[in-house]
């Protein structure tokens, strides 16, 4: 941007039409540098996400022809009750995803940040089931959590009631939580660093005032560490947002939607009636909707800093 | 940087202690803030270290106790697993699939943060814009058409066809960071050999893009941990166990020898050893990657 000037600066020596010219080699040598980019883009996130659109108001199996059948897959979902089911699942998803990791990642970073020592040593152990492949931490907590040599299992030898034969996954009133508290387990370490980076950044000064002030460190916390990384808050609450739309993985591992779609989501649901019912001109609709609840974050996100929560 | 102010807020509380009450209560809290990490430490690891154990010992002595450190070396358990999980194929697959990412990933993006920071694009802050909103949009948005367009092109069961859906997932997000190096490189070098005749790809390649190594490296491992690591596309796309990546071909292992945990934590072992070692080995570059661009 700033290297504007100094260029144009040149442009008196040559005639007017060479530097059009070359001016105009100069877009298209930039376009064909962005071409690559462009065009697998296209191939695969673009042009599929148009297919979408125009299959969604169709009943397409995934194979042969589609008819247009209009909003027919729309009035569908209102009233499929397994799409009621998993948005209410998707629903305590995101409260518990967007509460207790966060809450886990405020006090870890709070507390790397009064230590001096080991540092570096902490942050490296939280952050180290984040960069674990998903089927690997969905196999640790599937032995952990299983009823007969799981830790729930250790427990009732040791005593405690009530918990000795208890499958996590395999029953209904559990299987949601049970599989949300593995994703929170290998994702607050990750927010911690985030939160301790943003910590990092608040003016000590702050904290000085506050201490004149005889602020206890409850009260500096909530005062000046708070506020201080608001912008990180805001940004990673919107971002949950849409992070708990495209949760897959562990449930598509641990328990895949089940036991009786006690723990299905929108995106295993919709994998269901792309892959194993056919229906994709429905699962079309279904990541359509899903899409445009993402974009609607977007748009809250820039709203929200055009309007200057950032300074 | 971080550690300048991290040094600032150390010295803090240092300078207001004489003032305050001296004493006892700030060494108990420090020792407290060590307790109450050390406590999030084990939480975090400890899932982790029991594979270890587990794959040591005996599946009977993980049925009468899961948790207890083993009492014997038995490394039985990493031979075996890696013959019947066939996971000398499936690791090559892997290994394929990371190279062609990274490789791939670091052209195409290379050449396209050259062109968003050098050569004054117009049009260029759309593009950045579309990169950053585009890669927060989910995968079921495209994920059906897609796999009828791969069936279609003969792209499916095809580690090339896997490798396409990660240059173009990835590239996004490797674009953002080399132009964020690259935006920090003066146009007047670009500029100066242009003057001298240089042609545009030449700049590119042999002048500015290296001095954007650091950026390059980032990028390497941020993908070649998500291609090692990624399972959704993985298991959409690859349904031929001789072609499957290591992350789906575990989860077969896992579901066959479902009571096996012995087996199935030296499996998981394979998987999550180069991870881990690599990461301890590069955590700075790791941790700066992935919490600038890798929300994802």
């Amino acid at each position: 941007m700033k290297d504007i000037p100094a260029r144009t600066s040149k442009a008196p020596a040559a005639p007017p039409s060479r530097v059009s010219r070359s001016r105009r080699r100069r877009l298209l040598r930039g376009w064909g540098f962005l071409a690559p980019l462009l065009v697998l883009n296209v191939l695969v996130v673009v042009g599929p996400s148009i297919a979408t659109i125009y299959y969604s108001f169709t009943d397409w199996s995934g194979l042969g022809p589609a008819t247009f059948v209009g909003l027919a897959n729309y009035t569908r979902a209102f009233g499929d009750p397994r799409l009621r089911e998993a948005l209410l699942h998707n629903g305590i998803w995101f409260v518990l995803f967007l509460s207790v990791p966060s809450a886990m990642g405020l006090l870890g970073a709070y507390l790397l940040s009064r230590i001096h020592r080991f540092q570096m040593l902490f942050r490296a152990i939280y952050f180290i089931p984040y960069v674990v492949a998903s089927v690997v931490n969905a196999a640790v907590w599937k032995m952990l959590l299983s009823p007969t040599n799981g830790i729930g299992h250790l427990l009732g030898e040791w005593g405690v009631p009530g918990i000795g034969d208890v499958a996590f996954l395999g029953n209904p009133a559990t299987s949601l939580l049970s599989v949300n508290f593995v994703v929170n387990w290998h994702w607050w370490g990750f927010l911690a660093v985030i939160f301790f980076a943003a910590m990092q950044g608040v003016d000590p000064q702050l904290y000085d005032a506050a201490k004149v002030d005889g602020a206890t460190e409850w009260q500096q916390f909530k005062a000046v560490t708070i506020p201080g990384i608001r912008p990180t808050l805001v940004f990673l609450s919107l971002m949950t947002v849409i992070w708990s739309l495209k949760a897959f993985d562990y449930i598509f591992i641990m328990t895949q939607g089940g036991p009786a779609g006690s723990s299905e989501l929108v995106s295993t649901l919709m994998y269901k009636v792309a892959f194993s019912d056919y229906e994709a001109g429905y699962a079309a609709a279904l990541g359509l909707s899903m899409a445009l609840v993402t974009a609607a974050v977007l748009v809250v996100y820039q709203y929200l800093r055009k309007k200057g929560w950032e300074e | 940087m971080n550690a300048t102010a991290t040094s600032q807020l150390a010295q803090a509380p240092a300078h207001t202690e004489p003032r305050r009450r001296p004493g006892h209560g700030k060494r108990n809290r420090l020792g407290l803030s060590y307790l109450a990490l050390v406590v999030l430490a084990l939480f975090a690891l400890g899932p982790l270290v029991t594979l270890v154990f587990n794959a040591l010992k005996s599946n009977a002595q993980i049925g009468s106790s899961p948790l207890a450190l083993p009492t014997s070396l038995d490394l039985s358990s990493f031979v075996e697993a890696w013959q019947r999980g066939n996971f000398g194929t499936t690791m090559r697959n892997s290994l394929i699939i990371c190279a062609g990412s990274v490789v791939g990933s670091c052209v195409v993006a290379g050449l396209a943060a050259y062109a968003l920071s050098q050569l004054n694009v117009r049009g260029s802050n759309a593009v950045v814009a579309y990169l950053f909103l585009g890669s927060a949009l989910p995968a079921q948005l495209f994920l059906v058409p897609l796999f009828f367009l791969w069936t279609e092109l003969g792209l499916t069961d095809n580690l090339l066809g896997l490798i396409i859906i990660y240059w173009a997932t990835d590239a996004p997000f490797a674009t953002l960071l080399l132009r964020s190096f690259l935006l920090k490189i003066p146009q007047d070098f670009a500029e100066a050999a242009r003057l001298d005749g240089a042609s545009e790809i030449q700049i590119a390649t042999r002048i500015v893009l290296p001095l954007a190594w650091p950026g390059f490296v980032t990028v390497a491992l941020i993908v070649a941990l998500w291609a090692w690591n990624e399972f959704f596309w993985a298991i959409t796309f690859i349904h031929d166990p001789n072609l499957r990546p290591i992350s789906t071909s575990f989860l077969a292992f896992q579901d066959q020898y479902s009571t096996d945990w012995r087996l199935t934590s030296a499996a998981a072992l394979f998987m999550l050893m180069p991870v881990v070692i690599l990461f301890l080995a590069l955590q700075r570059r790791f941790v700066a990657g992935l919490t600038s661009g890798g929300i994802k």
